[in-house]
């Protein structure tokens, strides 16, 4: 068995944290960005497609969903940056009553606020909270139970709620269901409504239905939690009201299809994707890789490629796998299927080869120690 | 009843590290032999069955050299002295 090299990981580091489908990898560095050091593989064979980091409360803690396709999906957590692995064995399942079965995590989520809190996306499309730092999980009811819930249908990527964004000071809780859409609470996760007016759904016959989307991330700003950036299966869109009506923001991108998205950490009008050339050809356009950035919220997109390879390079970078970091100016992170990992210590202004060679990247979480 | 249960090299961190666990319980079929397996090592349940207490689709077991599946699944009956194989099935890219 592959042994995991471990890394020794100071306050103020950068912590990135790479789920691979193969594993889990951790590469931490100083600020300085001046020379990355790689620890893992974590759970070797395993695809891990959920990774967190709880910094509340000065925790240092990792959490991670590895999942066999014998033996399933499961949650552990780390206090030593993933030299030992606490499992909590069934803590995430779905009772008999419900049908269903636990196939995948796809995200876990920290609450902000309330450092006992935490929620899990998973699949089949449901979602999970814990209000105990984790040690006991319950099915979110609420929406389990929406009417819509039976007719929303998996993607290719299985019928998965990947994206989860709990409220901010008691504000609107969202979710991302691919695919149903957008949800969103103000009850605190009791009661869901859709929020995706204007999002199309270019696969069925009509393109604005009630639910339906295949929505593939959605990021949102603390300092501006009613707006909201969304990637959809064709289309890029931002809300400034809640999700109550939707723009579409593809404005000078070579594709309006692709599946990260992330949000620079402290200026809410700048916004990153990787654009994909199509459905049907899921790699980035021209052979060039090339991450886009808009600094106006949309009004306009601009290509950045320093650093990274313009010839030749048909990656895909999938709905996970774009992240940035706290710093200021920003770190900005993506890795690809074929198991390259990128970083950006200046606002996504140039770029640098933080790995390679690894397995497909699903996961990518960037933190501060 | 006592049987023997047998572990594959992924289960021994929730099974104390055993690949064979002499197994004595109530009953006569693979499910109650489980249960009793459950009991001493709750940690397997989830990695053997789902959510729905259905053997999971890439794991077998196997009762002496007869798969359950081709069986009565987790009701087929085991005799004195069994040896009740878990087995991962072939899997996985």
């Amino acid at each position: 068995m592959v042994e995991a090299r471990h890394v020794e990981v100071e306050p103020g580091d950068l912590v990135l944290l790479v789920g691979t489908m193969k594993g889990a990898f951790l590469f931490r560095s100083e600020a300085s960005w001046a020379r990355w050091e790689r620890a893992g593989p974590f759970f070797p064979g395993h695809a891990v497609y959920a990774l967190a980091q709880d910094t509340r409360e000065g925790r240092s803690r990792l959490w991670a969903a590895p999942e066999s396709s014998h033996w399933g999906a499961s949650l552990h957590l780390s206090d030593d940056f993933g030299r030992t692995w606490t499992e909590k064995p069934g803590a995430v399942r779905f009772e008999k009553e419900t049908g269903a079965s636990l196939r995948r995590i796809w995200q876990i989520a920290p609450a902000p606020g309330d450092p006992q809190r935490l929620y899990c996306g998973v699949e089949p499309a449901a979602l999970f909270e814990s209000r105990d730092g984790g040690e006991t999980w319950a099915l979110m009811s609420g929406l389990w139970d929406h009417p819509h819930r039976p007719q929303w249908e998996p993607g290719n990527g299985g019928l998965c709620l990947h994206t989860v964004l709990p409220p901010l000071d008691g504000g609107p809780f969202y979710v991302a269901i691919s695919t149903g859409g957008v949800y969103r609470s103000d009850d605190g996760g009791g009661s869901w409504r859709t929020a995706h007016k204007g999002v199309r759904a270019e696969f069925l016959p009509d393109k604005h239905p009630e639910f339906g989307q295949c929505v593939h991330k959605i990021a949102r700003h603390p300092s501006r939690p009613d707006r909201l950036f969304l990637q959809n299966h064709w289309g890029l869109y931002r809300t400034d009201d809640g999700g109550a009506s939707w723009q579409d923001i593809a404005n000078g991108v070579p594709s309006d299809f692709g599946f990260g998205m992330a949000v620079h950490p402290h200026r809410p009008d700048t916004a990153y994707i990787v654009p994909l050339e199509s459905d049907a050809f899921r790699c980035v356009p021209e052979g060039r890789l090339r991450v886009y950035r808009t600094d106006d919220a949309g009004a306009s997109w601009r290509a950045l490629e320093r650093g990274l390879p313009q010839e030749g390079a048909f990656e895909c970078v999938l709905r996970d796998a774009l992240a940035t970091d706290t710093s200021d100016p920003a770190g900005v992170y993506f890795g690809t299927r074929s198991g390259k990992v990128f970083g950006s210590p200046d606002d996504g202004d140039t770029w640098e080869t933080i790995a390679d060679g690894l397995p497909p990247v699903v996961c990518v979480k960037a933190a501060v120690a | 009843m006592t049987i023997t249960v047998r572990l594959p090299g992924p289960l021994l961190p929730l099974a104390e590290g055993r690949g064979e666990v002499p197994l004595s319980f109530e009953g006569a079929t693979v499910d109650d032999a489980l249960r009793a397996l459950w009991e001493r090592f709750p940690g397997l349940r989830h990695r053997v069955l789902d959510d729905q207490g259905r053997l999971r689709r890439h794991v077998n077991v196997f009762v002496d050299r007869r798969s359950v599946k081709q069986g009565a699944g987790l009701a087929t009956g085991l005799a004195d002295g069994a040896v009740l194989s878990v087995i991962p099935a072939v899997s996985g890219g």
